[in-house]
């Protein structure tokens, strides 16, 4: 084999230059790896590129405006409202996740391994039912005027709250569905990191008289540090591109305050018909989140590169 | 050689005959089968048999003129209609024919075949097609869409004439009696009226259910609203008026007032929310069209039995009824741009467009003020005459009312899918802005749908 990997093939009677190449390994791992590319690059490589594209047409689509359609979404009250929103949304609800997806792994950490099975099943449930559905079922507990979680605080005397009338209330709404959602990944994740970490250690602590909350501090959280990091920027980039719960519960309202990027992109693209300008919208994230992704996974580089 | 009396050549000539009249008489069945394929996509009524009358009108027209019609039923549910559209548009691919809400014509103008010759027969058989839709529909002198029957409604005053009665003292029924007249009281039918009655109302328990969201039955009553106090918040020409105009200032010192007296939670309601109130008889009235009354019907015979439609009331422009209209378009990429026309023409006749009215019990209203007289209205019920004052009449002395007109349809669209007459008030009436803050913020977002 020659020192670029490919196969060396002599120069024997019959063999074109054309079989020679087909022969090659770097050939062959590319045309294996084709189909693949082809999907990457039909399904995500052209529509973000495409959307880049359209992002700095004007509304008709027929001239190229530059970046005049970002320059009009920072003149709007309502966009900064959706960034604002868009932040407290996902940072909010990706905290809240990972610290009930983490208490819940810890928990069936320590149930037996008996029963631990049916446990790990039940809170899987918010996590594989479609969001759309389980989102209507949420509205209907949330409905306006007819919520049952209402009817249930009325019979111990409490007064209604107007869950998606009042515009703190849907924020609230809005972000426990997704917590609601999305806790079970971070549990499931977590809980595979908890058993990852070797006993020993634990041991070895126990001896030197750690306390519960040293262990935490000292074992516990270094050793998952590495999927802590992969899960919240996995998360967080799902929860910024969130749609269908607002979409369902709130339909961004009232007055605009719980509208997110992929709602607000709908809204102003497809409903509005401006394409180029929800277009914008669905890419406002994009930088801050690559950003936000490079760090975070240079971290974990370096971190891998440092255990090795 | 003969066979009983007939001779060879006798024989062959009857063959040959045979053969002939055979083919001569297969010929039409053969040419019968269809060789156009016509895809149509229809709005998905909330009638249920809506979809149904469709379906036959559409096979009747196949057969009669050898076109396989194909239907499909595109719901407004979660906007599924706008999103067909939009994909459409981009794909330049689809439906060649599709149904187009409100301003979604204009907004695809030039992607839309021009209908002038079978508006023009249409026009000339039934007479004038009424203004609101031609402001929809027409783009640079020529007609884009034709305004349909199936899906276009109004959205009057739909009430529990019991209720207005027991506690608003107002017997809506004299005033808008199952008759070509209006009775006593409908001088006084204004918004000031209105007010005491929501007010009274709300004291009861019997709130009105008017949602204030950013679906459509809440951008077109308020639409109709600010209308009625002659609100102008872009004109023709695009410039953008709202902060300026006196009519926006009065109709929104108006709303703040009203909403004092809605539910609390209007702000988040859909366009459901408003029939549910009704129907449970948690409301006293709300604005729709009778699709709440048949479900009322179906579900609580109790309310229906006693609900009653009527005019909304005037203001000092006049009165306004909030008009959702949908539009039969042809897209200007279908490769069957004659046969569409023509099922078009077809539908849009008085024998059909009385069939799709009758069908959805009276809540398909045709462009044509000479169709307002369809039996269908008349003989509905109970109670009999719950929707004879549903369409527009002209003792109801009033004008249908879009949202946003006369803006130009690409400010225009943006503004009313994203309702900005209703978070207006909200800004005030919920959050407490002032009214010059909350106008601001109306200026700046209309100003923005206009550039790039």
């Amino acid at each position: 084999m020659a020192a670029d990997g490919s196969v060396l093939v002599g120069r024997t009677e019959g063999v074109t230059s054309l079989q020679r190449f087909a022969r090659r390994r770097s050939t062959i791992a590319f045309l294996m790896t084709l189909p693949l590319i082809l999907v990457i690059g039909g399904l995500v490589a052209y529509p973000a590129v495409y959307a880049m594209y359209l992002s700095t047409l004007n509304r008709t689509m027929v001239r190229n405006i530059g970046l005049e359609n970002f320059a009009i979404l920072l003149d709007t009250d309502t966009f900064y409202m959706v960034i604002l929103q868009s932040c407290i949304f996902a940072i909010s609800a990706v905290l809240l996740k990972a610290l009930i997806g983490f208490w819940l792994a810890h928990m069936l950490h320590d149930i037996p391994a008996k029963g631990q099975r049916k446990w790990r099943g039940m809170l899987l449930i918010p996590w594989v039912i479609p969001p759309a559905l389980s989102t209507l079922g949420w509205w209907w507990m949330f409905d306006p005027s007819y919520s049952s979680i209402n009817y249930l605080l009325n019979v111990f005397a409490v007064p209604s709250v107007p869950w998606l009338g009042e515009p703190w209330w849907a924020r609230v709404s809005v972000i426990i569905v997704n917590v609601w959602y999305g806790a079970p990944f971070f549990m499931i994740m977590y809980l595979a990191a908890l058993k990852s970490v070797p006993e020993q250690l634990y041991e070895a602590a126990a001896i030197d008289g750690a306390t519960g909350f040293q262990r935490l501090r000292y074992i516990t959280l270094p050793m998952m540090r590495n999927i802590i990091s992969i899960t919240v920027l996995f998360s967080l980039i799902v929860t910024f591109a969130n749609y269908d719960i607002v979409r369902v519960l709130t339909n961004g309202g009232p007055r605009d305050l719980t509208h997110v990027f992929a709602t607000y992109a709908f809204q102003v693209g497809i409903l509005s018909g401006n394409v180029p300008r929800g277009a914008a919208v669905s890419l406002f994230m994009f930088p801050l989140l690559a950003i936000f992704a490079f760090f975070v996974l240079r971290g974990v580089t370096r971190r891998n590169k440092e255990e090795a | 050689m003969a066979f009983d009396g007939m001779s060879r050549r006798d024989v062959l000539r009857a063959s040959a005959l045979a053969t002939v009249a055979g083919g001569t008489l297969a010929a039409p069945a053969v040419h019968a089968q269809a060789t156009t394929t016509l895809r149509c996509g229809f709005w998905d009524h909330w009638v249920p048999a809506g979809n149904g009358i469709m379906r036959e009108l559409c096979a009747e027209w196949g057969r009669n003129n050898r076109v396989d019609v194909q239907v499909d039923f595109i719901t407004s549910v979660g906007n599924q209609n706008l999103l067909t559209i939009a994909a459409q548009a981009q794909a330049r691919s689809g439906h060649d024919i599709l149904s187009f809400p409100t301003w979604e014509p204009s907004a695809h103008a030039r992607l839309l075949e021009p209908v002038d010759d079978v508006v023009g027969r249409l026009v000339a058989k039934y007479g004038p097609i009424n203004p609101a839709a031609e402001f929809l529909a027409k783009r640079e002198g020529a007609w884009r869409a034709i305004p349909a029957v199936s899906g276009t409604q109004q959205k009057p005053c739909l009430a529990r004439f019991d209720l207005l009665q027991e506690h608003a003292g107002l017997d809506v029924r004299a005033m808008y009696p199952a008759e070509d007249r209006t009775g006593p009281g409908v001088d006084q039918w204004n918004w000031d009226t209105f007010l005491v009655a929501a007010e009274k109302c709300h004291a009861a328990g019997f709130s009105f259910g008017l949602p204030m969201g950013s679906f459509t039955d809440a951008v077109d009553w308020v639409g109709a609203l600010f209308r009625s106090y002659n609100a102008k918040f872009i004109d023709e020409s695009g410039t953008v008026t709202v902060r300026r105009d006196p009519g926006v200032r009065a109709g929104l010192e108006y709303m703040v007032k009203l909403a004092r007296f809605l539910p609390n939670d209007v702000w988040a309601w859909d366009d459901a929310s408003n029939n549910r109130s009704l129907i449970s008889g948690r409301s006293a009235l709300i604005f729709n069209p009778p699709s709440t009354w048949a479900v009322a019907k179906r579900d609580a015979p109790q309310v229906a039995e006693k609900c009653w439609t009527f005019p909304m009331p005037a203001g000092p422009a006049g009165r306004f009824t909030p008009y959702l209209p949908y539009f039969w378009g042809i897209w200007s990429f279908s490769r069957n741009k004659t046969a569409a026309k023509g099922l078009l023409e077809f539908l849009s006749d008085r024998t059909s467009a009385e069939r799709q009215t009758t069908t959805s019990s009276g809540y398909d209203i045709p462009p044509f003020g000479s169709m307002a007289n369809f039996d269908i209205w008349r003989t509905e019920g109970p109670p009999v005459g719950v929707v004879y004052n549903y369409p527009l009449k002209p003792h109801h002395n009033a004008t249908q009312s879009v949202a946003f007109a006369p803006a130009p349809a690409e400010i225009a669209v943006q503004a009313y899918n994203q309702a900005i007459n209703t978070k207006l008030v909200a800004r005030v009436a919920q959050g407490g802005e002032t009214i010059d803050q909350a106008l601001t913020w109306a200026e700046r977002e209309l100003r923005n749908f206009a550039r790039g």
